[in-house]
Parts: structure tokens; sequence; C-alpha cells
């Protein structure tokens, strides 16, 4: 009768104040689940299956050169007091061609790159290449702010503590050493070496860092890492990139050179091989070991079994449980799937 | 000076405490003591909390008293001050936003109470100003101000009645809103004040404030042409109360003597207490147990790490060295700053977010209600009302309903339905009402069966005619008949029954107006002469001599009057009970059937009888009526002795039926409210039969319902004391229903219990407060204890002759009994504002009886009927969308956290962060966050048509099911299963970093990226699983929050962002995607996660319908065994579930 009164107040008859939007209403049925895991339990198997074979085909070859045993050729090194440029040798045998390309890492354990103050110590627009921050780093650097009076760049703990082994491998040929050559480009992150990391806009490289001193345990500055190629020095140094990014867990391994040159791209070939070590790096007051290590690396990256046992089992996993619900469905039969 | 603002402030002065003075009109007296005139508050009613000035620290600090949010303070000045793993920003910005959303909602509902209050205060009312009427806003009414009050309109606060314009110097008034008794009350003005107003020169002494509706105690000195002052004494019979309507009188004239918060009415109804549901106590339970988790996880790292750090070389190897400060740092204050950086790492456990999504969930959920368009009542042209969204969820969980009778449950429309003469059925022509199925076509009586003669006929509709204390309104004399032709159209007009006739009960008018039907008019009472309009159109005139009055216990009135021709004849009518036996047992068995049946449809009944008296005998009569009136000792008992003595060996003439509507849909509501294992509760304070009567009718008793009765009547049998009765009572009431009951189970609806035995409870006011006050003297609480055990057996209870405060006071009772149940008030009038401010739920109908109940109420419907849809939709699903919210809250934040305390182990105990801060931050704000908003308002686990076909499916939630300890461990548990995967089974993966196909290695940030991102789409996909109504909303933002983030971390790595001291992620998110192994772990995280969630849903989705099944399946089969076995009880209905 007054319609017009009525529609004042009356609440909006809409799909959603009334609640009554259309909705999908999804039932994890059997027809859909019994299924569903079986397809999904045969597809983890199947990738479970590539993963292992695919793991299992990479080779990995894992020298320890802590040198804590006493025969060990790295033994007299750890007794001397750092930094006396002690070289060790460590001698191998492939037995079988090493496939190519071979990767090169050096693997710490109980170092703890994950300690928040030790990660945190660093000065990024230092590293980027700001060069107001050369003269008074982050407080963030301390202890290594500043040495003599100095600014120390680059500052902080990270980069003060970074791995300065270096490594030498031969191929024995006759009784003679053939220096396999490395390749130390395109082991850091592609975005830290072009963009992330940056040194000053300065030429020569070396006038940035007047007044500044060189990080306490560095043997030389950054501006001499790498002198002989200068896309490679100073803070874009791929070793320097490498060791910047922080390891997740106590037991870590580094890529530190590819090999990809020369006779030895398709691999290390069967032989003799000797690795010279300059054993510069103390890892015995923390209890920890150093290992070289060669491997070859797939589409998944390095070995690593754990994927493929994980997919094997949780696939396999799926069908039983698939095979059990079918049997208990075909015995209870419970009629309300509809 | 000083000291009239010292009284006015606090109001304590010698002469002020005892008495407040009150110049009427403002004018000064000719007194010899000078009065100063005191200042009163004004007449403003403030029921909000906050002004716009006090809004900001008043919030804050509120809002800080809350424990979560101290907490979330303290974590927040602990980041600001300690050196600690994230920056202030992470735990601040969540803080404020909270805070922020959590103000702006107090303040807009607020504001809705300012709203309220406006309409109060500046509703217009007339004041007399030197004689000019001003129109002016009810707030700015002063005390001594001379207040004109029209008809149908609400007294703006408490008035002396000075004048009237009724002749008689009276004026009618209904105090339903106050009190709920609607029928009208007749107040005095106060004697001697002659007609001139203006010239009026009086002042009233009269007590302070108190809070006694029933109570005044004033004096008022009338000066009159420099004479002596004349004094009136003053009592409630002029005080007219704020909120009380005007009825019948086309205007009165009153002096303010109360205003604003010093009415009868403010005084009685205090503010409103902040409600609590039992969802944010079991919030703040399990807020507990994760603060304890919390701490203990904290204290765990701290004390594993200084053992770690014990060993050499760990402390502090050469790679790592400490700076100087931290060397000379004190051990103990180290373990502290350790201890408190651990619980900043690890505060993200208990979620910020929580709060402000809850929140959320409830302000913006509550607009369902408000919209929902069933509530809609095209009579008042208004929808439902929510006045506060903090108890949505409560509305799924009410296991006790109290209703109000008056106006709630009935219409309270009296409605005359059948008369019964000489057994004989006679039955108006209604279409609603087809019981018997043949009526007369016309005529305005319809005789069923032409049998009981004329004479009878007659003498049964003069006895309704001439048995009643009704008055005729004189306004509407004119209009009187043609209404009785359209009596049952509704128009804007007030219906006839209230335009016609005053009475005290509603019932009286109803007879009357039966009897008009038959053709019997009751013309009106003038100087002691009845006049009544008969079949004829002739005018009898009847003499009345005495009027009996009707009370409790008699439960039946009488008239004595003598007719035209001189005969002297009583009528009486009354209960059944109180007639049958003093009539002729021979007459009694024609009707009784009649009465008995009318009575189980719910039909207020009484009998009718007459008895003719000699002269001689009323003579005697006479005599010992005017000499028990006017002795001076135990007048009642006297005056009820002789009433006895006349009533008896009556003959009976026949019974009237008459009906109080029902509200539309009570029975069904209250069936539907009682399949859902709701006990209703029926607190009246009407009499006990029209309370019954109405139990019936709203089938909350049924036919084989056995009433167990504790009132004065049965309380008064034998000569026993009523205390030793009670006792009586009590134990063997306790012994039928609570020991030799078969024990209740779980699940078992009402149809089962009801095969066996259906019991009612019925107690009234006074039993009550007997039962409390000798429970508190000798065995306190036993009394209480076996009361509620009687009526938790009972399916049932009815509380008749209730004050206002005893309603509240059962109430409270049940709600603080064992179990403490959720308890849910409904009413209309003021009357039931302490029982819905005492109730965890209160509901408030917008009756006709003022807005008193709606105001005070947690949430206002329309109609009865409407509560149904309430509880058994809206409250079933609240309850279940924020009890998943809340678990699921817990849930996401304990697997979002632990990797986190895992991650400690493996780094040295240093509280490095295992994800960026942006994650942290932004993990409940941004990407958790919308999914779990939009499944609190819009899931639909079970559809809204079947959660009100099947009652039942209301108790699958009740008792905070949702919220117990186990399905909290339950959510746990998978927290904690999902946390430990994802850390470990990243953990494994990273046991050889090299995770490119290009040999690069990962480091932490990438660690912590996959870790996070398998735990955003864990979260979001298993809140998919639980969504069983996936609406477009929930599509688009569960999607939308995982492309989000996405999208969010490509863009948050792909910049090398200003102001940020380090730039963790950069690119660590697109390197993460460009690793097949990531990929496949993440995949199969996922999967691992959620494959114990797929299971237990098959298997629970299976029990699940089963178990419903099973329920759908029981009725029926049950119905039709029952059925079989009691046929004959053939109009038994079997209510399962209609």
């Amino acid at each position: 009768m007054k319609e017009e009164g009525n529609l004042e107040n009356r609440p909006s008859n809409t799909a959603f104040t009334q609640q009554r939007l259309p909705a999908w209403q999804p039932m994890l049925s059997a027809g859909v689940v019994i299924p569903g895991f079986l397809v999904i339990g045969l597809a983890f198997i199947g990738i479970g299956v590539g993963l292992l074979i695919t793991s299992r085909s990479i080779q990995v070859l894992e020298l320890d050169y802590t040198g804590t045993e006493t025969n060990s050729p790295c033994n007299k090194c750890t007794t001397l007091p750092i930094q006396n440029n002690c070289v060790c040798k460590l001698n191998f045998t492939i037995d079988t061609l090493f496939k190519g390309p071979v990767f090169f890492y050096y693997s710490l354990t109980n170092y703890f790159q994950s300690q928040r103050k030790y990660g945190a110590s660093l000065d990024y627009n230092q590293l980027s290449g700001d060069l107001t921050y050369f003269k008074s780093p982050a407080s963030d650097c301390d202890p290594y702010r500043y040495a003599n009076g100095k600014p120390i760049v680059p500052c902080g703990s990270l980069a003060n503590s970074m791995f300065n082994d270096t490594f030498k491998l031969y191929q024995i040929v006759n009784g003679k050493e053939n220096l396999v050559p490395f390749d130390g480009k395109g082991i850091a992150w592609w975005t830290d070496y072009n963009i992330k990391y940056r040194n000053p806009d300065y030429s020569p490289l070396e006038n940035a860092f007047n007044d500044t001193e060189k990080p306490v345990f560095w043997s030389k500055p950054a501006y001499k890492l790498d002198t002989s190629d200068s896309s490679n020095n100073g803070f874009v140094n791929q070793d320097f990139l490498v060791w910047m990014r922080r390891a997740a867990l106590p037991n870590f391994r580094k890529l530190y050179r590819r090999i990809t040159e020369g006779d030895y791209k398709d691999g290390l070939p069967v032989g003799n091989y000797s690795l010279e070590i300059s054993y510069n790096y103390p890892v015995k007051s923390f209890d920890g070991t150093k290992k070289a290590t060669f491997s070859n690396v797939s589409w998944m990256g390095g070995q690593n079994e754990f994927l493929g046992i994980a997919y094997l089992a949780i696939g396999s996993m799926c069908v039983v449980m698939s095979v059990v619900m079918l049997i208990v469905y075909a015995k209870f039969r419970f009629p309300e799937d509809d | 000076m000083p000291r009239k603002t010292l009284k006015c402030l606090f109001g304590v002065d010698e002469g002020s405490r005892a008495n407040r003075k009150v110049v009427v009109g403002h004018r000064p007296c000719p007194s010899n003591e000078e009065i100063i005139p005191p200042k009163f508050c004004d007449n403003r009613i403030v029921s909000s909390k906050y002004t716009v000035w006090n809004f900001l620290p008043k919030n804050l600090f509120e809002q800080f008293r809350r424990i979560a949010n101290f907490y979330f303070l303290i974590i927040f000045l602990v980041q600001v001050i300690v050196d600690t793993p994230t920056s202030p920003v992470t735990s601040g910005l969540p803080l404020f936003f909270v805070i922020t959303v959590t103000a702006i909602k107090q303040g807009y509902e607020d504001w809705l109470r300012h709203k309220a209050d406006n309409e109060v205060n500046k509703y217009k009312v007339t004041v007399l100003e030197d004689g000019k009427a001003i129109q002016s806003e009810s707030e700015k009414i002063k005390v001594g101000d001379i207040v004109k009050v029209e008809e149908n309109e609400t007294f703006p606060c408490d008035l002396i009645l000075l004048q009237s314009h009724r002749d008689d110097g009276t004026c009618f008034v209904t105090t339903a809103s106050l009190d709920g008794e609607s029928n009208h009350k007749t107040h005095y003005t106060v004697p001697n004040i002659g007609s001139d107003l203006e010239s009026l020169t009086a002042t009233i002494e009269c007590e302070q404030p108190q809070s006694d509706l029933y109570k005044f105690v004033g004096r008022m000195d009338i000066y009159k042409d420099s004479q002596e002052p004349i004094f009136r004494s003053l009592g409630p019979e002029n005080l007219l109360l704020k909120g009380a309507t005007l009825k019948n009188t086309k205007v009165i004239y009153g002096v303010a003597v109360y205003t604003g918060m010093e009415t009868k009415m403010a005084l009685n109804y205090q503010g409103k207490s902040q409600k609590r549901s039992a969802v944010e106590k079991s919030i703040n339970a399990f807020l507990l147990i994760y603060l304890f988790i919390l701490v203990s996880k904290a204290l765990v790292c701290t004390t594993l790490k200084y053992v770690w750090q014990s060993k050499p070389g760990q402390d502090e190897p050469w790679y790592n060295e400490k700076t100087q400060r931290e060397k000379d740092t004190n051990l103990y204050l180290k373990m502290f700053t350790d201890f408190l950086s651990f619980m900043v790492l690890f505060n993200f456990i208990i979620p910020v977010s929580m709060y402000v999504t809850v929140e959320m969930q409830k302000f913006l959920g509550s607009f369902f209600i408000a919209w929902d368009k069933d509530f809609f009542d095209p009579e008042i042209k208004e929808g439902a009302l929510v006045n506060t969204s903090d108890l949505n969820e409560e509305l799924g969980q009410v296991e006790y309903v109290f209703t109000d009778k008056t106006g709630t449950l009935t219409q309270n429309n009296m409605e005359f339905i059948e008369c019964c003469i000489d057994g004989f059925q006679y039955k108006h022509r209604d279409a609603r009402d087809e019981l018997d199925g043949f009526c007369d076509t016309d005529g305005p009586v319809n005789k069923v069966q032409q049998k009981a003669g004329r004479e009878k006929e007659e003498l049964f509709l003069r006895a309704l005619c001439l048995c009643h204390t009704v008055q005729v309104k004189e306004s509407a004399e004119q209009d009187g008949l043609t209404d009785q032709v359209d009596g049952s159209i509704l128009d804007e007009t007030p219906s006839p029954e209230e335009r016609g006739f005053i009475a005290s009960s509603p019932d009286e008018i109803a007879l009357v107006k039966g009897a008009m039907r038959y053709g019997f008019t009751f013309l009106g009472l003038e100087s002691k002469t009845l006049k009544i309009l008969n079949r004829s159109k002739e005018v009898e005139m009847y003499e009345l001599l005495h009027v009996l009055n009707f009370d409790p216990v008699r439960r039946r009135m009488s008239v004595i009057v003598r007719n035209g021709s001189g005969e002297t004849v009583l009528y009486c009518k009354g209960a059944d009970s109180s007639i049958f036996p003093r009539v002729k047992r021979e007459e009694v068995e024609r009707i009784r059937l009649h009465v008995e049946r009318n009575a189980t449809e719910g039909y207020r009944t009484l009998c009718v009888a007459y008895k003719r008296l000699s002269p001689e005998e009323y003579a005697q009569v006479d005599e010992d009526l005017k000499e028990a009136r006017l002795a001076l000792q135990d007048r009642e008992e006297k005056l009820t002795a002789v009433y006895n003595q006349v009533e008896t060996e009556m003959d009976l003439i026949g019974a009237t039926a008459v009906e109080d509507r029902l509200q539309e849909e009570a029975a069904e509501t209250m069936e539907a409210l009682q399949g859902a294992g709701i006990k209703v509760w029926v607190l009246t304070g009407d009499k006990m039969e029209t309370a019954k009567s109405t139990c019936y009718a709203c089938r909350l008793f049924q036919r084989n319902t056995e009433l167990l009765e504790l009132t004065l009547r049965t309380l008064e049998a034998r000569g026993r004391s009523r205390e030793e009765r009670l006792h009586e009572l009590l134990l063997e009431y306790h012994k039928k229903a609570v020991q030799d009951a078969p024990p209740v189970k779980a699940g078992i609806t009402r149809s089962w219990s009801g095969a066996n035995h259906d019991y009612g409870f019925i107690i009234d006011g006074a039993s009550l407060s007997l039962m409390l006050s000798s429970s508190s003297e000798s065995k306190p609480s036993l009394y209480e204890s076996l009361f509620l055990q009687i009526c938790q057996n009972c399916t049932a209870v009815l509380c008749c002759r209730m004050a206002p405060l005893q309603k509240a006071q059962i109430v409270k009772m049940v709600k603080n009994s064992k179990g403490s149940p959720i308890t849910l008030s409904i009413g209309d009038g003021a009357n039931d504002v302490s029982m819905i401010l005492e109730a965890h739920v209160g509901i408030g109908i917008k009756g006709k009886e003022g807005r008193q109940a709606v105001r005070n109420s947690d949430y206002a419907i329309p109609k009865l009927k409407h509560l149904k849809k309430l509880l058994l939709a809206h409250g079933h699903l609240y309850y279940v969308r924020i009890a998943h919210l809340v678990q699921y809250f817990f849930y996401k934040n304990l697997c979002f956290i632990l990797p986190q305390f895992l991650y400690q182990f493996f780094c040295g105990y240093s509280q490095q962060p295992l994800y960026d801060a942006a994650y942290l931050t932004m993990y409940n704000i941004c990407f958790t966050s919308m999914p779990i908003l939009a499944y609190s308002l819009l899931e639909q686990h079970i559809g809204i048509e079947d959660l009100l076909d099947n009652a039942t499916l209301y108790r699958d939630v009740a008792k905070n099911a949702m919220l117990q300890w186990l399905p909290f461990l339950y959510w746990t548990l998978l927290g904690v299963f999902q946390g430990l995967l994802f850390f470990f089974g990243v953990r494994y993966l990273f046991s050889n970093p090299a995770l490119q196909d290009n040999g690069q290695v990962f480091g932490n940030w990438s660690y912590g990226t996959i870790v996070f991102t398998v735990l955003v789409f864990t979260v979001t996909l298993k809140l998919a699983m639980d969504t069983r109504h996936w609406t477009w909303i929930n599509h688009f933002v569960i999607w939308g929050s995982l492309a989000f983030y996405v999208f969010f971390s490509f863009f948050w790595g792909g910049i090398i962002w200003p102001f940020i001291r380090h730039q963790r992620l950069y690119f660590v998110f697109a390197n993460m995607l460009g690793s097949v192994s990531a990929w496949l772990v993440i995949i199969l995280l996922i999967l691992l996660s959620l494959l114990p969630e797929i299971l237990l849903a098959v298997f629970r989705k299976n029990h699940g319908s089963h178990a419903r099944q099973m329920k759908h399946r029981l009725p029926t089969s049950g119905t039709s065994t029952i059925f079989m076995l009691s046929q004959t009880a053939s109009t038994h209905s079997f209510s399962w579930s209609d």
C-alpha cells in the first residue's frame, strides 16, 4: 500500500547483503581423492626416480684438508702461526672421467656465518661505492670499523673474515704437473656482481681508498684483490661476493672456481692429480674443518639425494593411501557419495 | 556563592541531603525564608562514553588496558630501547594499525549512541513560561519548569501532575515501558491548585531522587493571596514518571521535579556493562598458552645460548669478535638482553593482527544482521538493529533463552474467541480460526447447536456486560460502533480495544467486546448505574450495588447489581478452579469439558456464574460488606471472608475463552529453539494462569508435560509453614525430575525424552524470593542448586509474577550456575531492561512499548519470530566463523615462528631472523590476513536454509565446541607439524646449497624465503581447504593473496631500495624461482603439509555426513514407532523439525 515508505528502510535485496552470493561448494569426496592421490603419487614417484637418478649421476669428490690428522699433508700448516704462507699438497686419483663442467667448492664446517651480529656487520653503502661511507663506516661494523685511526674499507666482521685459502690443481701426467685452468667468473650471483655491489666511480680505483685501512685480517687491500682483471677487483671481486653471501647453515659449501677451459672443458680425465693449497684460513680454534670439493652439477644443482628420496617416499605413500582408501570404500561403501 | 557551587557539585548539604526544594514555575514565593534556588542536573540523558575532546586519551587508555595491546606496546618499546634483531617498525606498524582500527570502530559505535541520546534529548516539548507555551527541547527542561504533555506522548522527565484536561482531575498513564504493565493507571492532580497555572505560586519539597518506581513522598506549599500557605502532601499517585505515556487524556500540565539522570527511569537503568563473549575468553586462555610457549622458547634459547657458548671457541670465534662494549657488559645483563631479544624475535607468535581481524570481522559481520531482509518488518518499517558487534558469535552459543511474555511471546491483544453457555458451544465466525469447521453464515450470534435457551443466553451476556470494572472512553464513543466492523484491520490509529474501553486488564475488555458481538453493548457507568444496550436495542439500567474485587488468591470477581425490576443479582466470573467448587455440581460437568479443551488450546478461560439474592439475603450481605469495609484491623481478611461467604451456591451459566494472540510464529520459534537444545524460560510479571496458557499456546508446555508447581498456592497447602513446604516440594520435585529421570544423553532430542516424560516447572516471584532468602540463611545455595537442577531437567520453565529485578536475579542465578551457560534475554519493555542487561546477550523487540529495551539491548529485532534466524543461522555461522578465525590465527603464527625458533639452533643462538623484516611485518598484515577475513565473513559451512530447517545442527557448536582444548590441541599440533616440516625440509635441501644449475650457492636469505614461500602457500591453501562456500570474493582474495605475495616478493627483491641499510633480499626471490630444486621442494612441502588435512577431511566428511544422515533418518522412524505405540493420543503432535 505504501511502497515508498516501505522501501525507505528496507535492507537492500542484493545477493551480497543477504549472504546469498552464488558459491561453489567443493566436497572432498572419495571419487576425487582416490584418483587424485593415485595421480599425485605416480607423478611424485616419477619425479623422485628422475631426481634420484640425476643425483646419483652427479660425481662428487671431497677432500678434507683441515690437517687435524697427523698424517695429513696439511698438518704442518695447522701448527704454524697464521699468515706464514704455508703450502700443502693433496694428491688424489680420478678413476673415471669426471664429467665437465666441473665445479670446485670449498666447504667449512662449524662456521657460523649465520650469526646475527656477524652477518649484520657490514656497510652496504660502502659496498655500493658511496664514498661518504668510506670516511665514516656504519656503526654496525664494530669492532672492525676503524683501525689505526682510519676507517676500514670494507668494514665489518663479514668482510674481514673473508676466506683466503687459494688453490691450484695440477694433473700429473708422466710425472709432470699440468696446471688445470680455473675459471673464476660466474661464481657469484649475476645481480650481486653487476648491480648490488659497486666500486666507487674512481680512476684509478686505488685513490678512492686513500686514508682508509684494509680489513685487519686481509693481507692486501680491496683494490688489490685481483690486479690482473680490473672488472674483478675491489668490491666486485667474485670471491669476495661469494663470501659476502652468507651461508644459511654452519656447515656450508661455497663455489670457488669452475673448470671450463682448455683440455678440461669436458671434465677431468682419468689420472693422478695434485691440489696445491696455500693454507691461510684458521679453523682449528673453533673445531671447524675445511674441505675442497669437486662436483659437477645437473638441472637440479649439486648432488642431493634428499629430494629424490622424499619424492619417492611421498609418492609411494600417496599410492598406498589411495589403495587403502579404495579398499575401505569398496568394503563400507559410503552411500552418500553423490 | 562558593558554598552554592559546592552544593551543586556534591549535592551534600544538611538541607539538600534529605529533601530537595522545587519552586514551581521559578516564581519567587512570598515565603519568610529566603530560598536559594539550588542547581539540579539538566534533563540530558547520557549513555555515550566519549566526547570529542576526551576520545583520544580515554580510548587509548582503555585500549592499552587490554593485556594483548599492552603486551604489544611493551614489545615495541623493547625494540626501540634494546638492540634487537628486528626493527621497531615490524611490531610498531601492526600495533598502530590495530589501535587505529579499534579506535575508529569504537568511535563509530559511540557516535551511534550520541545519535540515540540526541533523539531523546532533542525531543520537542512544550514548556510554560510566564503563561506562554514555548517550544523547547527535552534536554532543556529544568527542575521547576511547568511542562505540557499531550495524549500519547511520553513524559520527558518526572513530573508532579498539576492540571489535567479531564474534569475530575485525573489522567491515565501507561507505564508499559517502565514496568511492563500495560493497563491504564490513574494519577491525580494536586488538589486546590486552581485553574490558573500562571499565577500559581508554590514550592515543592520532596525526597532526593531514588530508584524505587513506586515510592514518592513530597509536600507542596501553595501560596494564595498572601494567606498562609496551604500544605498538600504528595504521593506516587501525583508523580508522572519519565518514560510513561499519557493515555486517554488530551493534555496535562506538570512541574518537573526530577530531571535527566536523576529521573527514576534513569536511576533504574544504570549504564551498560561491557559484555565479553565466551570466544573472547577462549582467546585469552589461548593467549596465555601462547605467551607461555613464547616465554619458554625464549628461555630455552637463552639457556642453550649460554650453554653453547661455554664450549671453547664458540663464544667468540676469531671471525666474529665482540665489540668492546659487549665485552664490558655484565653477564647477567647480557643474558637478560638476550632473553628480551628472543622475546622480540618470537613475539610474532602472538598475532597482533588477530585482534584487528577479530574486531573487523565482528564489526563488518554485524552488518549482515542489519542487512537481512528477513528481519525487516513491514509494519514498523524497520529491520534488525545491532547495538554491539562484540557478541555476534555468542548468538551461536545460547543455552538459555529468557523471554518476556507480554509483548514478546504474545501481542498483548486479547480477543474473544468463543463461549460456552450451559454446555453448548458458541463460536464467533472468524476466518482465522476454524476448529470445528461448521459455522453459520450470517447473524451476529453463531449458534453451533441451537440448544441453549434464549433466556440462558441473555443471562450469560448480561453477566459479561455487567461483571467487570471496565470504563468507557468518552472521546471515542461516537466511532466505537464502527470499529467493531473492521476490528481486525490494522490501521494507523490504535486498535479498537484500546480506544473504546479502558480497564486494568485487557481480558475484561475482550469479554465486554465479546458480549458486544452477540448484541449486548456496555454503554458505561454513570453514577452507580450501569447501562447496557440489549439485543432489541433497548437500554437496560442496572444499579451497581457492590463490586467484589478481583484478587489473585480468590481468583474471581463479582458484582452485585439491581435490575430494573428490582431483583438483586450477583454475577461472578473467575478461574474454573475457583468457580467450580462454588456452583452446583451437576452443572459443572457439561462445562468442564469445554474449559479444559480451551485451556489446552492456550486460551484464557473464565467461568461465569450468577446467583439471585433475595432482599433479606442482600440486606445481610450489604451489612456484612459495609462492616468489613469499615474495619480497622484485618480489613482484607474480613472482606475476603464475606466475599467467600457470598460467592457460594451459585449457578454456573457458562465459560469464555479469550485468546491473547501469540506473536507470529511464536510456537514455531519456541519449538525451533528447543530443538536446538536451548532451554526456554518464560519470565513474566503476569498471573500464573495467563502465563501458563501462553506457554501451552507456544507449545512450551505440551499435553503430556507434567507441571511442577512451586507457587504460593502449592506452598499454602496444608497447615505447614511455607519454608517447610518449600523444602518438601523442592525435594519431591528434585526426586521426580532429576533422580528418577533417565540420564539425559547428549544429542538426544526433545521428542525422545518427551516420549518418556516432559517436565515443566512453574515458580512465582514470591516463592522465588522465599527460596532465595531461606537458602541464604540455613543451607546456603542448597535450594538454589536443587532448583537449578530441577530446571535443567525441565523442557520449559515458567516464572510468573516477577518484578523486573527478580527477572535479572533469575538470569544471574542461571548465568552463574555450574558450567556457566550462555544466557539470552529477550523482551520488549523497560521492565525487561534489567534482564536484558544481565544476560550474556540481550535482545530487544522493537515493540509498541517504547524504545527502552531496544536501546539497552545488544541486538534488536522487530518480532519474536526473527529470533530463530538470528540464533540458528546468524549465530551459528558467526560462531563457526570466528572460532575458525581464532584457531587459524594461532595456527598460522605458530608455524610461522616455529622455523624461526628452530633456526636459532643453526645460527649459534644469535637471534638471527630467518625471514626478512618485510616478510615478518607483512605476513600477518598482507599475505595471510585477507583470506581469513573473507572466510570469517562469508563462510557458510552449512547453508542458511539447512540451518533453519534443522534446528539440531545448533547443538553441534554448543558449549563453545570449536574452541575447546581438543580442537585447540589439534590446531597447535598441526602448526607444529607444519613448522617442523617447513624448516627441516629446507634444511635437508640445504645440505648442499648449490641448488642452481650454474653451480652457484644459496645463502641464508634464500633459505628463509623458501621456507616463507612454503609457509604462505600452505596456510593459505589450508584455509582454502576449509572453505566450504566459495564465493567470488573468496576466490579473489585467496588467489589474490598468493599472487600478491609473489608480486610483492619480485618487487621487494627487484629494486635497490633507497634509505634501507641492507639490500638483503635483492633478487633472492627471482633466483629462488630459477632453481628447479627450490620449486620441487616447495611443491613437496606444501603437499606434505596438507596431506594429513586432506585425509582427515575425507574421513571427517564421511563421518560427519553419516551422522547427519542418521539424525535425519531417526526422527522419521522414531516418530512412526511411537505413533503406533500410542494410537490413542491422536492429537499428539510430533514435532521433530518442523
